[in-house]
């Protein structure tokens, strides 16, 4: 069969560890779906996959209703509430069995998820090709266009 | 009923939750022979729903589904 494979595009635009997830997620599934997946890493999302960071992502309780454990918005404003916040987030994801960031990305390497630094993001927070993990490829909104203008998905995280 | 499936290869995905049972799933029906039986197994309540769409998606046949207590058992056919 030399039918076109389905193909899905994902933009990765936040750097905290919930938002981390969604694209991820969704790109290994498509993987194992045989379709094709890339996703496009940009100005806080860049922090997934810097090799420096992507274990250390975290959580705001500030603004954020919808934590399990409600947290009033003067109190999420306090220091080490949004590391308290983290920690407790990590402990059920854990308990759940959810696959870390980081095994997700080997996940993603693995099952050959195009994975593009924008390059604009990594000048302006002075991010280095060497900060990012293995198997990155770097390149601007015109790389990610080229991608997603065959995709069947194209979604924005 | 047709408990005379041959099952060429088992995969436990027990304790796993989304997206690791189909990715898994995809990556072990790869090393088998079209025509070949893999059951997988999982404790994850959205492997139902995921496992048709991935069969779905895949063109692998889901030929039955078993469920004790709270282990599935997902009897799929490489089917290409």
């Amino acid at each position: 069969m030399t039918e076109k494979p389905k193909r899905i595009a994902l933009i990765a635009s936040k750097g905290t560890l919930d938002m981390a997830y969604p694209p991820l997620i969704l790109a290994t599934a498509a993987i194992a779906m045989d379709m094709e997946a890339g996703i496009f890493f940009t100005f806080y999302g860049l922090d997934i996959i810097n090799k420096h960071k992507y274990n250390y992502l975290k959580v705001p309780p500030l603004g954020n209703p919808a934590m399990p454990v409600p947290m009033p918005n003067i109190l999420g404003a306090l220091p080490g509430m949004t590391a308290m916040a983290t920690m407790m987030m990590k402990s059920w994801m854990s308990k759940a069995n959810v696959a870390s960031i980081p095994k997700l990305l080997d996940m993603a390497r693995e099952g050959g998820v195009r994975m593009i630094g924008c390059q604009m993001t990594m000048d302006v927070m002075g991010v280095k090709k060497e900060d990012l993990i293995d198997g990155i490829e770097i390149g601007g909104a015109a790389t990610f266009l080229d991608f997603a203008v065959d995709a069947n998905i194209s979604l924005f995280v | 009923m047709a408990e005379d499936i041959k099952v060429d290869s088992t995969l436990d995905c027990k304790g796993l939750v989304c997206p690791e049972p189909i990715v898994k799933t995809n990556i072990a029906i790869k090393k088998l022979q079209v025509g070949q039986v893999l059951v997988m197994e999982s404790t994850d309540a959205g492997a139902t729903s995921d496992m048709h769409s991935w069969a779905k998606r895949t063109g692998h046949q889901l030929l039955k589904e078993e469920a004790s207590g709270n282990v599935l058992k997902f009897y799929v056919k490489k089917m290409k």
